[in-house]
């Protein structure tokens, strides 16, 4: 049966804003089997999953595969270090054998743009893109709006400002699309050589300043700085991009009203988001994570085809 | 001695004589005989009915990528020589980025003795600017023309050191050849797999900028106009380049430039979810790219259209977007894509048309050919442009299979190609 996301997901530029809904909604019911002793539900008993990470991760792996295990599914854990893929399996053929395998799910991350998509129109299975180059990470994307929704309610109107290297970040396209679609205000500030150049066109507002972007914003969603930007020449150096686009809580203190800190992790202390921030009454990062977890049972959930209504019942079968 | 060949009845489309009309070619020993009404045919003769298709001087590419001699698995000179023929090509120059890299007058012969074996499209090769392509040392361009090259160029590599297209541009005058630019600006373009545009944004692709091309459109033409060398460029894919161009050529600058059949009739668009058949270098741009290189090769800002037949195994396609070679074959789909976005749109005439693909690159690389003038090389296409396809990349004849237009109904098509007075392709089966 075709799930209400179709075969995969691969990004929030193609969902419509009722299928964003529903995932956020089907989460709801799961976030609570995590708050369970007993954090298990039989609903995808028998499902295979590989977790097929060609880049390192921690936090996301490991949500995905706690999502998968409290869904009762079977998942498996290929990291490319020590696989076949570090010694020079071409992506296509890594695929195939996996669908020779006859495993129901992929769950892939992936250095290379597109490489989700490439993998979702050759199996048959589902694919679930945990993140691809700089494209998409739909559910980092999902799981930030999760968390937003459990503060504000509605996102209706609510103003996102997405900090820091836009450029190369999965995060920030996936925050931009699926924001927008439920009526959220994005903006995004950095530095304009982290920002694409083409950025007037997603439809945003850009803010050059910090100072200016946190006395617009309800929510900061403040960006990984990847170290490697230094020695790429996008900016001259940490100090000063703390200087000049660190999230302080002395810039804070002056916005006209209390502003919500997200940040995807792992974070650079220091550099974009100074710690008294980080760890803030404001700061939700670690709600973050824990909805995390429901956005994948969800997303797992409603791609093995599952009744979205049933979601809750799931729930209650499980007591 | 070969049979004369009576070309009866079709209409003959020769801008290097004005000559747009229903009339008869004979083709004699090689060379043409007659452009004329009601030809008698010698007693020897074949005679090729022509009636309601075009007959015009042979189509030559002056930009493809042959493989041989390093990649005889996706291209070897006869089979891009075949391809060609059945392209409608004539005759095709092969670029030099080959392994070895065609440098030096021994390579220059290898490649025209494959050709000579080929017997379809003459292949003419075009040595390397640089030893190895490497961009440092001058190759030897005096040497290379004594074995049969024809223009120079470090295709697929931009030439990074302006000193050394300078002194490219001012060495190639003792031989009267065009020293071609691939115009890239390596530091701009570095790492990129797609146009800069909303595209690549969305994406996640990186960007190649138009200006990392139109930096070094306008540093050749001011070389070329300080040298007074004849700088050719090839592949022009922006609106900005377009307008340097004319810069240069209202000022008398020796400049020309091509356009490929892609640049004009997709967009950064096609590139869809991460098609690797829609990348190539330079990359599909805008819709205002594609309209404003259209009004370029009608008006004839830019001189000729080429190919770019790049073939890559299908392996090498079959990847990750960013790690995919650039690239498309393009041959055997040539005529097709530009008979049926271009002149039944009406944005090209057919004697434009014939003009761009086959009199200016013999004049512009001052080739044999061009022309259907009496004396001249018996090279000349026929076309229907009636017949109605399909492009399917499972019939080339080319190795390569990586095309963008796979599936895509055009209208037009080769049926006779002859080369020297023989009769290299005839294409049996057509529907109109």
């Amino acid at each position: 049966m075709t799930s209400a996301l179709g075969k995969d997901l691969l990004g929030l530029e193609a969902l419509s804003s009722e299928q964003i809904n529903l995932i956020l909604d089907t989460a709801e019911p799961f976030k609570e089997i995590s708050e369970r002793a007993i954090k298990k539900v039989p609903t995808l008993r028998g499902s295979t999953i590989v977790n097929l990470f060609f880049e390192n991760s921690t936090r996301t792996r490991i949500s995905f595969e706690f999502a998968e295990k409290r869904l009762s599914a079977d998942p498996v854990n290929v990291s490319s270090a020590g696989s076949s893929m570090s010694k020079g399996e071409t992506l296509v053929d890594t695929a195939r054998n996996l669908e020779a395998m006859r495993i129901d799910m992929v769950v892939i991350r992936h250095g290379s743009s597109g490489a989700a998509q490439f993998l979702a129109e050759r199996i048959e299975s589902n694919v679930i893109n945990a993140g691809d180059g700089m494209h998409e990470h739909p559910t980092q994307g999902l799981l930030d709006m999760l968390t937003l929704r459990d503060h504000f309610g509605d996102l209706q109107g609510k103003r996102v400002c997405i900090c820091g290297d836009v450029l190369h970040s999965r995060v920030a396209r996936s925050n931009i699309w699926g924001l927008r679609k439920v009526g959220a205000e994005v903006a995004v500030c950095g530095p304009r050589s982290l920002l694409p150049n083409a950025i007037d066109e997603f439809g945003v507002t850009v803010f050059d300043r910090i100072e200016d972007a946190i006395e617009w914003a309800d929510a900061l969603n403040i960006l990984r700085l990847q170290i490697e930007r230094m020695t790429g020449g996008y900016i001259p150096s940490l100090r000063e991009y703390n200087r000049v686009f660190g999230v302080t809580r002395e810039r804070l203190s002056r916005a006209p009203r209390d502003v919500l800190i997200l940040h995807p992790g792992p974070m650079n202390r220091g550099v974009e988001i100074d710690s008294d921030v980080a760890d803030g009454e404001h700061s939700v990062i670690l709600d973050q994570v824990t909805n995390g977890i429901a956005i994948r049972m969800a997303v797992l959930y409603l791609l093995a085809g599952r009744n979205p209504e049933l979601a809750e019942s799931a729930k209650a079968a499980a007591r | 001695m070969t049979r004369p060949i009576l070309l009866r009845g079709g209409r003959v489309v020769d801008p290097s004589q004005s000559i747009d009309g229903r009339l008869d070619v004979l083709l004699v020993d090689g060379l043409i005989e007659a452009c004329g009404q009601n030809l008698s045919a010698p007693d020897t003769a074949e005679v090729l009915d022509c009636t309601d298709m075009i007959v015009s001087p042979g189509f030559i590419d002056v930009h493809c990528h042959l493989r041989e001699p390093g990649r005889e698995d996706v291209e070897t000179v006869a089979t891009g020589a075949r391809a060609a023929a059945a392209g409608g090509f004539t005759a095709v120059c092969a670029m030099p980025n080959t392994d070895p890299v065609t440098d030096n007058q021994a390579a220059v012969g290898f490649i025209i003795r494959q050709a000579q074996r080929a017997k379809a499209a003459r292949v003419h090769p075009i040595g390397a600017i640089s030893l190895g392509q490497r961009g440092e040392a001058l190759a030897e361009f005096g040497e290379m023309i004594g074995a049969g090259a024809v223009a120079f160029s470090d295709d697929g590599r931009p030439v990074v050191s302006a000193q050394l297209m300078r002194t490219a541009l001012e060495y190639a005058r003792t031989f009267n050849v065009p020293v071609i630019d691939h115009c890239e600006e390596p530091t701009l373009s570095h790492g990129g797999a797609m146009n800069e545009g909303i595209v690549s944004a969305r994406l996640g692709l990186k960007g190649i900028p138009s200006e990392a091309e139109e930096i070094m459109v306008i540093r050749d033409i001011l070389l070329a106009r300080r040298t007074k060398g004849h700088v050719h460029l090839a592949h022009m894919s922006t609106v900005g380049s377009v307008e340097l161009i004319r810069w240069g050529k209202d000022r008398g600058i020796n400049v020309t430039a091509e356009v490929c059949p892609h640049h004009l009739t997709l967009t950064e668009d096609r590139v869809g979810a991460y098609d690797t058949n829609a990348k190539m270098n330079p990359p599909l741009r805008t819709a205002a790219d594609v309209a404003a290189l259209r009004d370029a090769v009608a008006d004839g800002t830019i001189d000729l259209v080429a190919t770019d037949h790049a073939p890559h195994h299908y392996d090498e396609k079959e990847q990750e977007f960013a790690n995919a070679p650039n690239g498309i074959v393009g041959l055997e789909t040539a005529l097709a894509v530009v008979h049926t976005n271009l002149v039944a749109t009406r944005v090209l005439d057919y004697s434009r048309l014939v003009e761009c693909m086959s009199c200016a690159p013999a004049r512009v690389f001052h080739l044999p050919g061009g022309t259907l003038r009496r004396g001249a090389v018996a090279d000349v296409t026929v076309f229907d442009p009636h017949a109605k396809w399909t492009i399917d990349p499972a019939t080339f004849l080319s190795k390569g299979r990586n095309t963008p237009y796979a599936g895509e109904r055009v209208r037009g098509r080769a049926i006779f190609t002859i080369v020297d007075g023989e009769l290299v392709h005839t294409m049996t089966h057509t529907t109109r």
